[in-house]
């Protein structure tokens, strides 16, 4: 195994990288995204609802792969080309951002409905309200599950492999398919996945504890 | 126009359900008003309806100058003027108790962050409460608590104030700090208070004017001597009678 390690370092450590690469970029543009469409579940206005609520239910209810071929090879036809890596993080990121909107909305439903009207009675505007007094709560609500879907994230970066991203995935297939020792292969795969996982949870954890 | 809060022929429903009938009132600038009535009777939902946070169906209700129903009033400008303390308290449970009173004033008014902790203090000092200036919300009693909404409430400088069963959920022998500040806010002679309380021994001590609800509607409307003493309505003397002996 050692030696399979590193006599192939050069692509095992570039699929590392582009992995953590799409999930950072992924991670950071779906938080953004999925609790921007997990506010918009609950704004007053009926119309933003059923945008956000149309939005979630299409993305999370199809398979990570389908949404990210069609940026593969879908989006390049008609609008512009884009290569695997950047299909496969717009992919992930997508689908990624209605797991976090339902997240979300879920803590912005466990805030106490006081807390809202005491901020709205003193003459701040649902957004102040929700930015300084509602949104603080409720991330640290969903901490858990939001750990969970981080988790989840870089685990599915792997549909990378299928739109040739060049991520770990990818690089285990070849490397796999080369040297034939495809047991050994897969389990360094599996190692370099928790190098970023295992972090992400006990980091999660860690925040929980400081938070409670 | 001395009016402060006017309902002019105001309807609110739940639905089907017809909270309030036809509430006609007007309250005047710098008076104490005590709003009782059995529970269900909508008095919390008339207080409500002050600030907007509980919509009305018909009619005109003017709020420091302004209707409220009508689309093109800014309801942030309204409420600005308007302090509300909650039978719940709300204080901001991710803020501490400096930042409680700090923030409206901060992010609403724009005030000046050396001013702003200035007033804070002072407020706080009022309510008996400087010294718990950093504790969470979570760390202090009840009527700790109702008394910082309180003081919350004042850093906006409110015209007007409505209380909603302030003293409801608070323990017994924590009632008296509580009422004892509302007192010295309801005092004041340009201060506009709204009152919703079962505490009858306080609503005789601060109301200049008692108003009696049953079933969304306002059944009596009187001086505060005249309805404890001579109560007209025949439900508002058996609520009294009911609630005195005890």
């Amino acid at each position: 195994m050692i030696h399979l390690l590193t006599s192939n370092w050069s692509a095992f450590i570039s699929g590392f990288g582009w992995t953590l690469l799409s999930s950072v970029l992924a991670l950071f543009f779906s938080l953004i995204i999925g609790s921007l469409f997990a506010i918009l579940e609950v704004v007053p206005n009926k119309a933003l609802r059923i945008i956000g609520n149309v939005y979630v239910e299409i993305f999370r209810n199809i398979p990570l792969l389908v949404i990210t071929m069609f940026f593969y090879l879908v989006i390049p036809l008609y609008i512009v080309k884009i290569n695997g890596f950047a299909a496969g993080t717009v992919g992930l990121t997508i689908y990624t951002s209605a797991f976090i909107a339902e997240t979300v909305r879920a803590g912005i439903n466990s805030v106490d409905p006081g807390q809202m009207e005491a901020a709205r009675s003193q003459g701040m505007t649902f957004w102040q309200a929700m930015r300084h007094i509602v949104l603080p709560q409720a991330f640290k609500y969903v901490l858990p599950p939001l750990g969970n879907q981080f988790v989840n994230l870089v685990k599915n970066s792997s549909v990378l492999a299928f739109v040739a991203g060049f991520d770990l995935m990818y690089q285990g297939n070849a490397i796999a398919s080369q040297t034939f020792d495809t047991v050994n292969t897969y389990v360094i795969v599996g190692i370099f996945y928790l190098i970023i996982t295992l972090p992400i949870s006990y980091y999660m954890q860690h925040l929980e504890k400081k938070l409670a | 126009m001395s009016s402060m809060i006017e309902f002019r022929n105001v309807q609110k429903y739940y639905g089907e359900f017809h909270a309030l009938k036809d509430i006609n009132l007007e309250i005047d600038k710098g008076e104490t008003v005590v709003l009782i009535g059995p529970s269900g009777s909508g008095k919390s939902t008339l207080s409500r309806t002050v600030n907007g946070l509980e919509t009305i169906q018909e009619g005109q209700l003017i709020v420091n100058g302004r209707d409220i129903a009508d689309r093109s009033t800014d309801i942030n400008r309204i409420r600005r003027d308007v302090g509300m303390v909650f039978q719940h308290f709300n204080l901001y449970a991710n803020k501490d108790v400096l930042e409680n009173v700090m923030l409206a004033p901060r992010i609403v008014l724009k005030m000046s962050e050396e001013e702003n902790k200035k007033q804070a203090m002072a407020l706080l000092d009022q309510v008996g409460l400087a010294d718990k200036a950093h504790n969470m919300p979570s760390q202090i009693s009840g009527g700790q608590q109702q008394r910082v909404a309180i003081a919350r409430s004042l850093a906006m400088k409110p015209r007007c104030m409505l209380f909603d069963e302030p003293t409801s959920a608070l323990d017994p022998e924590m009632i008296d700090d509580v009422l004892k500040v509302i007192k010295y806010v309801t005092s004041q002679s340009d201060m506009t208070s709204l009152i919703v309380t079962h505490e009858m021994g306080f609503a005789q001590e601060v109301a200049n004017r008692v108003i009696f609800m049953a079933d969304g509607q306002i059944l009596e409307d009187d001086s505060k001597d005249k309805f404890f003493d001579h109560p007209t309505n025949e439900r508002a003397t058996q609520f009294l009678s009911k609630i005195i002996k005890h």
